[in-house]
């Protein structure tokens, strides 16, 4: 295992930036990628594949909801579509498709929602999507993924045009801290343990895993010893990653940028309740809507950084018996 | 399965397809006639006439595709499908029953030959406008068929997809209006009146067509001037009568979603005979 000096986590592109490029990278070796989008492309970055595939791309116009089901109906059809828009139009202005649509019939389709929690800032509480991992994940049949990083984003969009089934993959707006080298392979439903410890598990998606590293490494200088784990699969959960970590830590605190009510974070706390019960705590936004800020001023304010979780850990910590 | 242009043999059929509706309904003791027989002659033409499709192979790419977005009429849909051998006739009387292939709305779970599962209303135009998207990169010939309660089109997904539609210039897909008048709370009129409906989709840019829904000829002239219409989609507004061919059921808005009792199903059985 690593040390804890090895993550630099220097600035890399923006999760979406990364799904855009991706998605051109699919273009060019499967015809049967399509992309929909409405009214967004240049923010979701669909916008290169529909340059170079301008017969594959659909603009839909500012209509979710028509956009989940054609493409939908593409799906059906035999193609691959990616439908992107802002999370939280997708994913709240679209959900009945993606239920009656998508889920219900298993089809093949996949939504890529940007513009995810509250680090797109200054728009404010009505493009900030906060329960989008809880909507996508009580679909039944969908996957839901949620990368870190540029690489696991361009890895987890290859491996979704792949699997056959619905799947809902959440990209942020902000440039986003490089956790992986180039290459990395990854594989949907297996969490990937990045920084080995003995005393809790900080589990951790998103924007939140690069600063649980960071908060790991602040507890290691307090001798508080923190296993981290990035969840860039919300669902199907990797059970095995969260028992042995329940097993081995005996304490667990889940970090998110999204509601904690219904996220990652209950998802992990049944896992713990059924196979090896633990104390927990959560990090995520408390019942309630953000506001207009700079991104770094809301992670401050609403609860969200290292510090934050650094603080969990040591409340978790001292609740173990 | 036979396939026919003969007016009078599609008749037939279709008059066959009301009984077998009706028996299903009241095998089931729930479900929406009135919709069911409405639709009669528009599913039995278009499976029988003019989609271009193999029930032998229910999976070849590019078949047509039929969408009934009305799925809670899909009883008229199932004795139609049986009848052309997508799937047996001996189980369409456990509609709705528990583990029956024929649920109470379209599911492609059960019944993979369906092109989409229905019954949440608003949704079946997009769909069939992504089919026919597919067709069109595909450049194959496929066409998409779906229909459309008269109700069901104030959802505003509709809407968004008639926009769509026109505006992307895809003349492989038809909607068809089943205009028979009445939905579950009463009479369209009332409820929320879609008039001036011909203009609504002229204005969206469809190819617009009015027909009397149950007379086949017209219906088949439709559905001939619509393939031959070229840069737009079309949009056949057929005329109905909710219940048709069960004189206690037409126009009858408690039929919408109520099952006939045992002697009501003799009767209407007689009047079909």
């Amino acid at each position: 295992m690593p040390a804890k000096t090895k993550y630099e986590l220097p600035l890399g592109a923006a999760t979406r930036e990364a799904f855009g490029k991706a998605l051109v990278d699919l273009g060019r070796t499967n015809p049967d990628v399509v992309a929909l989008d409405a009214d967004l492309s240049k923010s979701t970055y669909t916008a290169g594949f529909a340059k170079e595939f301008p017969s594959r791309f659909i603009e839909c116009g500012i209509a979710e909801s028509n956009m989940i089901a054609i493409g939908a109906g593409l799906a059906s059809a035999g193609k691959i579509p990616f439908a992107a828009s802002f999370s939280v139009f997708a994913l709240n202005k679209g959900f009945e498709q993606l239920r009656v649509t998508a889920a219900y019939p298993n089809v093949n389709l996949k939504v890529v929602g940007t513009h995810s929690g509250i680090s797109i800032g200054e728009d404010g509480p009505s493009q900030m999507s906060v329960e989008d991992l809880s909507l996508a994940c009580s679909l039944p049949g969908f996957t839901v993924l949620s990368p870190a990083d540029e690489t696991s984003m361009i890895e987890l969009v290859k491996l979704s045009a792949a699997h056959v089934g619905p799947v809902f993959i959440r990209a942020g707006r902000p440039k986003a801290a490089r956790i992986y080298q180039a290459g990395r392979q990854f594989k949907i439903g297996q969490a990937i343990e990045l920084l080995e410890g003995s005393d809790v598990t900080l589990i951790a998606t998103g924007l939140l895993v690069a600063e649980s590293i960071r908060a790991a490494e602040a507890l290691e200088a307090e001798g508080i010893s923190a296993r981290v784990i990035d969840f860039h699969t919300i669902k199907p959960l990797d059970r095995e990653a969260i028992a042995r970590a329940a097993r081995e830590t005996g304490a667990i605190v889940v970090a998110e940028e999204h509601l904690a009510d219904g996220g990652l974070g209950v998802r992990i706390a049944q896992v713990v309740a059924e196979t090896h019960p633990a104390p927990m705590e959560f990090v995520g936004i408390q019942n309630t809507y953000a506001e207009s800020a700079t991104p770094e001023q809301l992670l401050d304010k609403y609860g969200l950084l290292a510090r934050d979780v650094a603080a969990a850990a040591r409340r978790v910590v001292k609740r173990k018996r | 399965m036979q396939k026919t242009s003969d007016v009078a043999q599609l008749a037939a059929i279709t008059k066959r397809m009301r009984r077998t509706a009706i028996e299903m309904i009241t095998e089931a003791g729930s479900g929406h006639p009135g919709g069911s027989l409405s639709a009669a002659e528009i599913v039995t033409t278009l499976f029988f006439d003019v989609l271009r499709h193999d029930p032998e192979n229910p999976q070849w790419p590019d078949r047509d595709r039929f969408i009934l977005s009305k799925g809670h009429c899909c009883p008229i849909l199932y004795a139609v499908m049986a009848e052309c051998g997508y799937c047996p006739k001996d189980q369409l009387m456990t509609l709705r029953k528990l583990g029956s292939i024929y649920q109470g709305h379209p599911d492609v779970r059960f019944l993979p030959a369906l092109e989409a599962s229905t019954g949440s209303l608003g949704l079946g135009l997009s769909l069939g406008l992504g089919m026919s998207l597919a067709a069109k990169m595909n450049g194959g010939k496929a066409r998409s068929y779906v229909v459309l309660g008269d109700g069901e089109i104030q959802e505003g997904q509709i809407w968004e997809a008639a926009m769509a539609a026109a505006f992307l210039r895809v003349d492989n897909l038809v909607a068809i209006v089943d205009y028979n008048q009445i939905q579950l709370d009463g009479f369209v009129k009332d409820i929320m009146s879609l008039e001036p409906l011909a203009e609504k989709w002229r204005g969206f840019g469809w190819h617009v067509i009015e027909a009397y829904g149950h007379d086949i000829a017209a219906l088949q002239s439709a559905f001939g001037e619509a393939s031959s219409e070229k840069g737009r989609p079309t949009c056949i507004i057929a005329h109905t009568i909710k219940g048709k061919g069960v004189s206690f059921m037409e126009n009858n808005p408690k039929f919408h979603g109520s099952a006939p009792t045992r002697e009501e199903c003799a009767k209407a059985l007689q009047e079909l005979a």
